[in-house]
């Protein structure tokens, strides 16, 4: 069953210099509960393709099929908290009345370890904190679909480490099928069950490859090394959105 | 600015300061001995008989109800062409040349056109002070509206907030600050325009009694009028408008 089918044919930023085609020919699918990790060079389209997924962008040929009316979540490349709202009111945002009044916010935000800062600003936060909030955000509605934007990059190594096990944990417990976007192979192969390489822009799947080495993997062990090495050794261009292989740069 | 620091500094400067401009009026009336320039003690007791008889009270609330209705006008209908003209190009491009002649038609042009064509009644007054507020309201909005943080609209977005939601929780907080600076220009504005309206066409408030003690050269009563003016005017901005303020905006803090 997937949760998720994206097909997108064309996608064109239209500006008064000219077009400058974004996306072309991208299409993959998500079997329900995947973490998929989706990778490319800068400018590729990552983002553009998230907020098509997301919805915030419909002007594009194509199609995208998401399971029944679920609930989304998206985690931006920054926090975009409300910054005139507590912490418990930002992830409150997320919530119906109702099940604000459960105190859904208060208990994930706990679970985040952010129970001295319910009532904080989110200026007073570390940058680290704004994202643990961001998302704690994204999961309190306990999404089907979580869309994530390089959601750790500019942090230091052991936060953006302690919010990827916070990630994982809750991906474990809540099974939404995820997309995470980045463009560190590390991360993506500690992560993911399976990662998407794009090509350079316009971007499209050059790349499909599962993974099934057992978790947790740090992105430094040697597994994910390991993994890393065989990758570039038969893909050494992969990384730069370039084809690699005879059968393919015949297409 | 300044203004700020004069609220929030040393407090015993202040009252220096204070001091200072009294003492300086209290030997400019000693030298002079005129009618012209009285002395602050003979302000301060014709304050204190106007007071007591009634009529300066009176005067004083009319004025403010016109300011009042004035304000709120002035700023709906501001603020409304205001965050169109931010959020719309095209109703930016097509109401611009109506801001600018707005801004530059003198007030005492607006006011006189207003009881010519309304007749000269309270709902021309009120109308016409609220008319020379609307365009600086509306150009401080549109800045509002244009600064409105795009990326913080799409979460509402993804989070499907409904419009009211929306609206309160993550659309209007970022114009706060301009509606802010919009209540104090507007303020200081309307205070000054409001007198000359009841000059030129009202029989009561303080810009019309201001009118009548012209007539005789009564600088006294004229000036007893101003203190109570400037005082209501402070006591509004430090127990009204600042606590709004500071509630408004905290979290900045």
């Amino acid at each position: 069953m997937n949760a998720l089918e994206v097909e997108v044919r064309r996608k064109v930023y239209r500006s008064a210099r000219g077009e400058r085609t974004a996306l072309a020919e991208l299409a993959f699918a998500v079997p329900k509960g995947e973490f998929t990790c989706i990778i490319g060079p800068s400018g590729c389209g990552k983002t553009t393709l998230l907020s098509l997924i997301a919805g915030l962008d419909r002007d594009f040929a194509g199609h995208i099929g998401r399971e029944g009316a679920g609930r989304l979540g998206v985690v931006f490349q920054t926090p975009r908290l409300m910054p005139w709202l507590s912490v418990r009111d930002n992830v409150r945002l997320a919530l119906t009345s109702s099940e604000a009044e459960e105190g859904r916010a208060d208990a994930i935000l706990r679970e985040m370890q952010l129970a001295d800062f319910l009532d904080a600003f989110p200026g007073r936060l570390s940058g680290g904190q704004q994202r643990r909030v961001a998302l704690a955000r994204a999961f309190v509605n306990e999404p089907d679909l979580l869309l994530l934007d390089e959601p750790f990059q500019s942090l230091d190594a052991p936060t953006a480490e302690q919010l990827r096990d916070l990630l994982v944990t809750m991906w474990m417990r809540l099974r939404p099928t995820i997309l995470f976007v980045t463009h560190d192979l590390r991360e993506a192969l500690s992560l993911a069950d399976r990662v998407l390489f794009l090509s350079a822009s316009p971007g499209r799947v050059m790349l499909d490859l599962p993974l099934s080495t057992p978790r947790p993997r740090h992105p430094d062990s040697a597994a994910v090394e390991t993994m890393r090495k065989q990758l570039l050794a038969t893909h050494p261009d992969v990384l730069r959105g370039l084809v690699a292989g005879a059968a393919e740069s015949a297409a | 600015m300044r203004l700020q620091l004069l609220w929030s500094g040393d407090a015993g400067l202040r009252w220096l300061s204070a001091l200072a401009l009294l003492a300086l009026w209290q030997s400019a009336a000693s030298i002079a001995q005129s009618p012209v320039l009285p002395s602050p003690v003979a302000v301060a007791l014709a304050l204190a008989r106007l007071v007591m008889q009634g009529r300066l009270p009176l005067d004083l609330g009319i004025t403010l109800l016109r300011v009042a209705a004035s304000f709120v006008l002035a700023m709906a209908a501001g603020a409304a062409l205001g965050i169109l003209m931010g959020e719309s190009r095209r109703a930016d491009r097509l109401l611009d040349l109506w801001l600018v002649l707005g801004l530059n038609i003198p007030a005492l042009v607006i006011i006189f056109l207003c009881y010519v064509w309304l007749g000269l009644g309270e709902v021309a007054a009120v109308v016409a002070v609220a008319l020379n507020k609307v365009p600086t309201s509306a150009v401080i909005l549109r800045e509002g509206a244009r600064a409105v943080d795009r990326e913080l609209l799409q979460v509402a977005e993804v989070l499907r907030l409904s419009w009211t939601r929306c609206l309160r929780l993550v659309y209007l907080p970022q114009l706060y600050p301009y509606f802010m600076a919009a209540t104090r220009s507007g303020l200081a504005l309307i205070w000054k325009i409001v007198l000359v309206a009841e000059l030129v066409g009202r029989s009561n408030g303080v810009g019309f009694q201001l009118g009548v003690y012209f007539a005789f050269f009564d600088i006294t009563n004229i000036l007893a009028y101003t203190a109570s003016f400037i005082a209501v005017v402070a006591a509004a901005e430090s127990l009204a408008i600042r606590p709004l303020e500071r509630r408004l905006l905290r979290w900045r803090a």
